[in-house]
């Protein structure tokens, strides 16, 4: 074949069909806006029923979590995400499902090496750099504190 | 006997197909082929306790399909070859420990129905013996969490992506018999042009058919007007435009062609993104739709080029490219 590498890339980059990037907007604006006011409302009604602000708002990301665990356990999250891309993907309930998915999967492999092991598989990474970000940005804010407050 | 010329083997004495049966899941009942398949199983864990048993219940009902439309028992087939998708081909090894055959596990990815009919008919028609069996299969959710990520996890698919089907394809190959009959094999070189989007496979693999495909037109001296029709594999909607595409750029055109991964599904209405794939997409399409068509004479000679993408999760994680493969058989309804 006389084609090469690079002509190959480009008629591969004309012939795959792109992500419809509007549509995929609207569906995660909507899906994770929701999400989020679906939090807003469990908030208000703890602090209504008498709970602190922290307090309301650590339960608020408590039930999320397991409305997540409990719709993906359904499969009911992972069909709403193929729609709502990063709608469901973002919020604290994408973590959820993101643990409770391997953990589900992974069953058949065994308690210790299955569940236990692969619960974190697709989360660990989140974890691991989250928690790498949040110590980087703590020594910078210390430094900034020392230097500029 | 047989004749190498080139890259093709073609066969003097050619081997016949007598027996084929494929068995689809649920997702294959919705397609347009639903009515075509000898058997559906919408329980698509066949009753079994994970994916991985479920694909070999598969491939064993496939087996007893063929068998017994080919009027033989497990003790006739002289050769088994067999593949899948799972790590280290264990759906087959699993069918097979339960049948006493010889039996050679093979990976050639999506090109697994057309390597193990390659090697059966080169078997049965050297002379080697009389009855080779080839048998393939896929299994979605087994290979979703192999190559992607778990069933439940909420991810959005690329438009590029293709979709793993549900299904076992077997096929048995035998010195005597009628139509349809194998004609010659292509086996293919591997071609790589440097695609590493997991998620484009067709892209990836297009080259190789493209390969195989010129190198059995220079062998054999034949053109795609000879036949009836010419099939791909999954290549998928990405990867069939491809192939059509760079055979337009060598000075050949397919009036012909289908690639069995837009036949198996209805890409827009089941929202299987560029269609489907796995080794059980093109044994299906094959056992369901090509070999009757060929047996009862609608169409006399096909030609059936399986394509494969040769990574792991592993070598994808590692940045590698993607290697294609594809492997051609002449299937014909005269000798």
């Amino acid at each position: 074949m006389k084609l090469t590498k690079e002509e190959y890339q480009q008629m591969t980059t004309e012939a795959s069909p792109k992500s419809q990037v509007v549509r995929d907007c609207i569906w995660a604006f909507c899906v994770g806006g929701g999400i989020c006011l679906l939090g807003e409302v469990l908030k208000y009604f703890y602090c209504k029923w008498g709970l602190t602000l922290t307090d309301a708002g650590t339960l608020t990301s408590a039930t999320l979590i397991a409305l997540s665990a409990i719709c993906t356990m359904f499969g009911w999250y992972q069909k709403l995400a193929t729609k709502a891309g990063a709608g469901t993907l973002v919020p604290i309930t994408g973590f959820a499902n993101a643990v409770v998915s391997p953990a589900i999967e992974f069953k058949t492999e065994g308690y210790i090496t299955g569940v236990g092991a692969k619960m974190f598989v697709i989360a660990g990474p989140v974890i691991v750099y989250g928690m790498l970000a949040s110590v980087a940005w703590g020594i910078i804010w210390y430094f900034w504190r020392i230097l500029f407050a | 006997m047989s004749l190498k010329k080139g890259d093709t083997i073609f066969f003097e004495n050619c081997p016949s197909i007598t027996g084929f049966a494929t068995v689809g899941g649920k997702k294959e009942s919705e397609g347009p082929l639903a009515e075509e398949f000898d058997c559906i199983c919408v329980d698509t864990r066949m009753g079994e306790e994970c994916w991985e048993k479920a694909e070999s219940a598969y491939q064993r009902s496939a087996v007893e399909k063929a068998l017994n439309k080919a009027g033989i028992t497990l003790g006739d087939i002289d050769y088994l070859f067999a593949g899948d998708l799972q790590n280290q081909c264990t759906a087959s090894a699993y069918t097979v420990r339960d049948l006493d055959v010889q039996f050679a596990g093979l990976y050639g990815a999506c090109s697994t129905m057309a390597e193990s009919l390659s090697l059966a008919s080169s078997f049965v028609g050297s002379g080697i013996c009389n009855r080779a069996m080839a048998l393939t299969s896929s299994h979605f959710c087994a290979a979703e969490r192999t190559f992607r990520t778990p069933l439940e996890y909420g991810g959005q698919r690329t438009p590029t992506a293709q979709w793993t089907v549900t299904a076992a394809g077997a096929v048995v190959v035998s010195a005597q018999g009628g139509a349809p009959y194998v004609k010659s094999v292509t086996l293919g070189h591997i071609r790589d042009f440097g695609i590493i989007d997991i998620n484009n496979m067709g892209a990836a693999m297009a080259p190789a058919a493209a390969e195989t495909i010129l190198r059995y037109f220079a062998d054999s001296g034949k053109k795609p007007i000879d036949f009836d029709h010419i099939y791909t594999g999954d290549l998928g909607l990405v990867g069939s435009t491809l192939l059509q595409e760079i055979l337009k750029q060598e000075g050949v055109t397919l009036p012909n062609y289908s690639d069995c991964g837009m036949l198996i599904y209805d890409r827009l209405r089941q929202d299987v993104g560029a269609g489907g794939s796995g080794c059980g997409c093109s044994a299906a399409v094959l056992c369901a739709h090509i070999l009757p068509e060929v047996q009862s004479g609608v169409m006399k000679n096909v030609l059936f080029v399986a394509t494969g993408a040769l990574m792991s999760p592993v070598t994808f994680m590692q940045g590698e490219s993607i290697p294609g493969i594809a492997h051609l058989v002449h299937i014909s309804s005269q000798k």
